[in-house]
């Protein structure tokens, strides 16, 4: 398996993605600068957190534009995986790769502190080696990580099942309280309809080393590092 | 020519901001303000001299770019 990080201007945490993949898979996954036009064949694309472009005009706005981003669309569409944290998922967002907006916290503050989200569902190369509603814990570190969409659109991914994580108490209770950031319906990650792309405001790269306090985002490197060997 | 864009929130959507903004109006003894919400206003410079074609590209870079259309509308103003 091979793995890919694209590196815009201001992206910050393409190292900590860099490290959590090569411990994982056992290989050095290939940075790519967002003014490449070409990228090399590769099974998952991982687009990290960040402010790229200093969040000018919208979070993820213009680099949803860059060079390399016609390919990640295209690659996309070929069924190549593409994990987008943080910023990345707001680029993903930007780029319609994922349906609805990361809008601004509905308390206004940058929030940065661990939080709790339950695992939707396992059958995706994300979340295999988590449990069905397992309450995992995961650092949020974002302004603008309020999920909007229309009903009709929440409806859909409800539906479809295609919310990957919600915000959730500890005991894996959906409250208002253990909503960070205003998020409709607690949401923190969602899939494409294929479920080969996913977003998420909170950071597994983070703690997926016992270094680091803690090793809850560890098993989603694990789980795609198997599901791309077989 | 000119073209003035304002892009501001679709009605529906929540405004944290606007509403910060409007209670640090209260704040500062601002009574009677009902509502704020807060967008943003781009100013292009275009080489462009005819209007209509002028709006065509503005509104394409609008949709592409300038907006997010799942939460934001536009309007564009030119001036010669």
């Amino acid at each position: 398996m091979k793995a890919a990080v694209i590196v815009f201007p201001g992206s910050n945490c393409d190292r900590d993605m860099q490290v959590a993949l090569r411990n994982s898979l056992g290989a050095e996954p290939l940075m790519v600068w967002h003014g490449d036009t070409e990228l090399p064949q590769v099974d998952l694309i991982a687009v990290p957190g960040g402010f790229s472009y200093g969040d000018y005009l919208r979070c993820g706005a213009m680099a949803s534009h860059s060079p390399i981003m016609r390919e990640v669309v295209r690659r996309t569409e070929q069924g190549v995986l593409v994990l987008g944290v943080c910023n990345g998922f707001q680029i993903l967002t930007e780029a319609g790769l994922l349906p609805g907006v990361l809008m601004r916290n509905a308390g206004l503050n940058f929030v940065c502190r661990d939080v709790h989200l339950r695992v939707e569902r396992t059958d995706t190369p994300f979340t295999g080696h988590y449990s069905q509603g397992q309450v995992i814990r995961v650092p949020v570190a974002h302004h603008d990580g309020n999920y909007f969409a229309d009903d009709a659109t929440l409806d859909e991914l409800e539906g479809e099942g295609r919310i990957a994580f919600r915000y959730c108490t500890p005991a894996g209770e959906i409250t208002a309280a253990a909503n960070p950031n205003g998020s409709q319906r607690n949401i923190a990650g969602i899939y494409n309809r294929r479920r080969t792309v996913l977003g998420m405001m909170p950071h597994p790269e983070r703690l997926a080393d016992p270094l680091l306090g803690g090793i809850d985002g560890k098993p989603m490197f694990d789980a795609l590092v198997e599901a791309l060997a077989a | 020519m000119k073209a003035k864009v304002h892009v501001t929130l679709k009605s529906g959507v929540l405004d944290p901001q606007g509403k910060a903004v409007q209670h640090a109006l209260a704040a500062l003894g601002f009574g009677g303000v009902d509502n704020v919400r807060q967008g943003k206003f781009i100013e292009l410079d275009l080489d462009e001299t005819d209007a209509g074609k002028a709006q065509q590209t503005v509104e394409a870079m609008c949709r592409q770019l300038l907006a997010n259309t799942v939460i934001e509308n536009y309007d564009i103003e030119i001036v010669a």
